[in-house]
């Protein structure tokens, strides 16, 4: 059997921010090909996990290292990141005022590209890929034209994100509660976009309060993250599990649960 | 009277010989009225006391007051070739374009129309000849009760310029290009470029003004445009700076909007070491509107300086003013606005707003602003906002690729859009934006 390399390893991360620490010795693997989802309470540190990944100053890394394709991702700007596959699907994306969305992707494509020594693309081919890309998650295209996020939907937003994953083809995308906000076709059409875009040498984290999501993106394995590291995993069964009794039945077994991989 | 400072003497000294010189050929109004100015000047001198001098108290003109700038040498006339304006134009070759080479106007590098019905563009030497009436109705008329000595020394070597002259309901097919260009070939040379713009009842013109360099060299520029907005008209007023980094630029702009007439003005600094701009626009007439806005870019050690004046004379006038910077290394701002309304002028609407991105720790910008209400119906709004780039808007753009550098330039070009988009004349739109994008790397190589 050929032993796969992880697409991203994730190895006592420690992280904080100013004096206080979030993350606390957060141990992850993923391989190509696999869906993992991340539960856990609010503030238990989630999106501190993926905003650290991609490279956030605001937060400093205290110890630990992070693989990603074999590389060292925490001494990587946030830009090289992107452009080695990372990808991070924010929570919350920004309003940038004054900055259209059509140019920023494009901007965006087009460093990604050449970081690769691959074609850039003018804005009307690019449009056409923006186009096609569009329909996968049913975006709105006149949405394009406006300054990036500006007075989006809430479900616009995320599908602009998701807009922006299909162009990019990243290697490893974080989907920071993107079902949030999402009404139940909106969830279905975007879920069903980020499925299209799965190979067997990709792999997806989703983070999410909420188990529905998880029956159109299946994970392979669930993990719960709680006060700064993961306390438990398991199958799809888990995220159930969560959704029915909560978290707090796993406070009292954090210390015993094994974790990481 | 002013005591006279040496600063003034090398001004006093060039007067002479100017007026006796190849300018002596001018009508008797414009001799008598540059006497007049230099003799004003001269009581005047440079604004350089700064202490209980509320207009010039952030701005120090010591360092160029004691450089004895001189008139370039004509006989060393500078050779600029058509190929060399490229940088400092845009729009269509159609368009009228009057050129000026360190304040002497360029007949070969100009491109005027055949003379059209009802609109004149030339230079003001040939209008004292072809259209006096008007010169000497307009010529200092708005300029010339002006405090400071910079004005006055502008129109003590009045002779050539710029002259632009709409008559009633006709509207200027084009836009009007003036551009003043320095060649750097006349190190420390001063000039005094000059506009006169005059849209009659009804009328309609949009005029750029331009003012750049071929060299990074040090000189002065001292400009005064006087804009004549009478019933009815609309003009369009666009100033764009982008001289030598060592240059000094004072530039006075006078305006009177008529009743029911516009005045839509930008002013875009991106040059000089120090940059001076007194607006002053006096709403004369009910129903007229100005729109003023600004732009500057600024790093190093420039300073820039934007006074502006409104002054609403008449019932049911508007004003809106927005002023943006961008400010990095240790550069400096200043924009002091006043609002001024008249005791019969109610209903005025006046808005005023000053905002700065600050790019560096060093940098700093004023916004003074000033309200002299005399009427009791009135709206006035005034704002001001002095921020950094957004960390969380620069990682978000990061985190899709694009290098801090680049993602810099869009956040600070978005922050200038909002002025570009004023600027109801598209080729200028994409020239501004443009030179935007060019400036904003080297701001930032200054600061390092
Ligand atoms: N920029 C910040 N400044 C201060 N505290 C922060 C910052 N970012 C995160 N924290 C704190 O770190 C903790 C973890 O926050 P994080 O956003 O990672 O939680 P989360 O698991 O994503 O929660 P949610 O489910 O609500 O999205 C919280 O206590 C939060 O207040
Ligand atoms: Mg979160």
């Amino acid at each position: 059997m050929v032993l796969d390399s992880p697409v991203l390893e994730v190895r006592n991360l420690w992280a904080s921010v100013g004096d206080a620490p979030i993350l606390k010795g957060v141990n992850f693997r993923v391989m190509p090909g696999e869906v993992h989802a991340i539960m856990g309470p609010n503030g238990s540190g989630k999106s501190t996990l993926a905003n650290v990944l991609a490279g956030h100053p605001l937060y400093q890394v205290t110890e630990g290292e992070v693989l990603f394709r074999g590389e060292d991702l925490l001494s990587m700007a946030p830009e090289d990141r992107a452009r080695r596959g990372f990808f991070l699907s924010f929570q919350h994306p920004i309003e940038i005022a004054g900055v259209r969305l059509d140019q920023f992707m494009r901007a965006s494509y087009n460093a990604v590209q050449k970081s690769r020594g691959q074609e850039e693309l003018d804005a009307l081919k690019f449009d056409r890929l923006v186009k096609s890309k569009s329909k996968l998650v049913e975006l709105d295209p006149t949405l394009i034209r406006r300054s990036v996020n500006e007075g989006f939907s809430g479900g616009e937003k995320k599908r602009t994100e998701i807009l922006q994953m299909s162009i990019l083809e990243p290697t490893l995308a974080i989907l920071d509660e993107t079902d949030s906000g999402l009404d139940v076709d909106a969830l279905r059409v975007v879920a069903e976009g980020i499925n299209q875009l799965r190979t067997t040498d990709n792999a997806v984290v989703v983070i999410t309060h909420y188990q529905r999501i998880l029956e159109y993106i299946v994970p392979d394995v669930v993990n719960i993250l709680s006060n700064g590291r993961f306390v438990k995993s398991g199958r799809r069964e888990l995220a159930f599990e969560i959704e029915a009794r909560g978290y707090d039945w796993l406070q009292e077994t954090e210390d015993r649960v094994g974790v990481g991989p | 009277m002013q005591q006279q400072t040496a600063y003034e003497t090398p001004y006093l000294e060039a007067f002479d010989a100017f007026q006796g010189g190849h300018a002596s050929g001018d009508p008797a109004f414009i001799q008598a009225h540059r006497r007049e100015a230099i003799e004003r000047f001269g009581a005047q001198g440079f604004p350089t006391a700064r202490r209980g001098n509320e207009a010039w108290k952030y701005t120090d003109v010591g360092p160029l007051a004691r450089i004895p700038f001189q008139l370039p040498d004509p006989s060393r006339g500078a050779l600029v070739k058509q190929g060399q304006l490229k940088t400092a134009s845009f729009g269509s070759g159609e368009w009228p374009k009057l050129v000026f080479v360190d304040g002497t106007y360029s007949e070969e590098l100009s491109n005027l129309p055949r003379s059209r019905n009802g609109v004149t563009i030339c230079n003001l030497a040939e209008a004292m000849t072809r259209r006096p009436e008007v010169v000497e109705q307009h010529l200092g008329r708005l300029a010339s009760q002006e405090e400071n000595g910079f004005t006055a020394l502008n129109a003590a070597f009045v002779h050539d310029g710029a002259f632009v002259h709409v008559s009633k309901d006709y509207a200027a097919e084009h836009p009007v290009l003036i551009i003043n260009l320095s060649s750097g070939k006349h190190p420390d040379s001063v000039s005094h470029p000059r506009a006169l713009i005059v849209a009659e009842e009804g009328a309609g013109a949009t005029v750029v003004e331009m003012h750049a360099s071929l060299k990074g060299s040090r000189y002065f520029t001292n400009a005064v445009t006087e804009v004549v907005v009478t019933p009815g008209a609309t003009v369009r007023h666009y100033r764009v700076q982008r001289q030598s980094p060592h240059a000094y630029h004072i530039a006075t702009i006078k305006a009177e909007v008529g009743r029911d007439a516009t005045f839509d003005s930008a002013a875009v600094d991106m040059g000089a070491s120090l940059a001076r701009n007194n607006l002053g626009v006096t709403m004369a007439g009910e129903e007229g509107h100005a729109a003023l806005n600004g732009l500057y870019l600024v790093g190093d050690a420039q300073h820039v300086d934007n006074e502006v004046v409104i002054d609403h004379a008449a019932p049911n006038t508007s004003s809106r003013e927005l002023y943006k910077g961008i400010l990095d290394g240790k550069s400096r701002s200043v924009f002091h606005g006043s609002i001024i309304v008249r005791k019969d002028a109610q209903k005025v609407n006046a808005s005023q707003a000053d905002k700065n991105l600050l790019l560096s720790e060093q940098a700093e910008a004023d916004t003074k602003p000033a309200f002299w209400i005399y009427a009791d119906d009135v709206k006035c709004g005034h704002g001001a906002a002095n921020g950094q780039l957004d960390e969380n808007a620069l990682f978000y753009l990061q985190a899709r690729g694009i290098d801090r550098a680049s993602a810099r330039t869009m956040l600070v070009r978005a922050f200038a859009r909002e002025i570009v988009q004023l600027i109801d004349l598209a080729p200028l739109r994409d020239y501004v934006d443009r030179q935007v994008i060019k400036v904003i790397p080297q701001l930032q190589s200054g600061a390092a």
